[in-house]
């Protein structure tokens, strides 16, 4: 082993359904655990990824059928985590971000899913556009 | 695959609910349609949410949460939490429940509080 960190990924796909929220968060916590994280950062990692897979359900697909692209990479202590659906995107990503907005009308949810992730990874970077589907790739430095 | 989901509780007019290990989009989505019925036929004042089972909540929890406080608040009612930990509360405070809505430790003391 040289100086020079080793990066190791994972990378996995599921089906865009509600149940998968569950599967896919403590599937990244158990990869990222090689880190050695506290409790609490295996929670904030879960918490941004249960977010960000909810989001692909609900609004990429719409509860549509459809596939949703995870990945994540470790490299020396740094986490990225990589969620992405061909689904309908975003029109307005900076509005989307914006606290407590949401396009439900049954008030049931929140608006908070990405001042979740924002909150609990260090960045969290989204690309979408109308008909192109949404990247959603956040990282966290684990073990200050 | 069917879950454990929501178990509800009456405690004369309080209506104590509790919550399942995971509380994400997936398990919430009863949970409206649940309330909304149990609010219409029962008399309820209070509202007791308990976490002593749940170990993890995202945002999709929150927005459960403060929808039955403005369904409580105009009926005059309250809401209240016990049983929340380490996860949970760090979740409530971000997500700015925490100020709203009072924390218990135990069922009874939110039961009487």
């Amino acid at each position: 082993m040289g100086l020079q960190e080793e990066r190791e990924t994972f990378r996995m796909e599921v089906e865009s359904r509600s149940q998968n929220e569950e599967f896919a968060r403590v599937t990244v916590a158990v990869f990222m655990s090689r880190l050695d994280p506290t409790m609490e950062e295996m929670d904030d990692v879960k918490t941004a990824v249960s977010e960000a897979v909810t989001n692909a359900v609900i609004h990429g697909y719409q509860g549509r059928e459809g596939i949703i692209y995870i990945q994540a990479a470790v490299e020396g202590q740094e986490l990225t985590v990589e969620i992405r659906d061909k689904g309908v995107g975003i029109r307005d990503v900076t509005k989307a971000m914006e606290p407590m907005y949401t396009t439900d009308t049954t008030g049931e949810r929140s608006g908070m899913g990405f001042s979740f992730m924002e909150a609990f990874m260090d960045e969290v970077q989204v690309l979408s556009a109308p008909g192109q589907g949404t990247c959603v790739t956040m990282k966290k430095r684990i073990g200050r | 695959m069917k879950e454990k989901g929501f178990m509800y509780e009456a405690r004369g007019q309080v209506l104590v609910i509790h919550l399942p290990k995971e509380l994400d989009h997936h398990n919430c989505r009863d949970l409206k349609v649940e309330t909304d019925l149990l609010l219409a036929e029962n008399y309820v004042t209070k509202i007791v949410f308990d976490f002593s089972e749940t170990r993890f909540m995202d945002s999709s929890g929150i927005g459960v949460l403060l929808n039955r406080y403005k369904q409580m608040e105009r009926s005059g009612g309250k809401v209240a939490i016990c049983g929340a930990g380490t996860q949970i509360l760090r979740v409530l405070s971000i997500g700015g429940v925490g100020k709203l809505v009072p924390r218990y430790d135990s069922m009874e003391a939110a039961i009487a509080g």
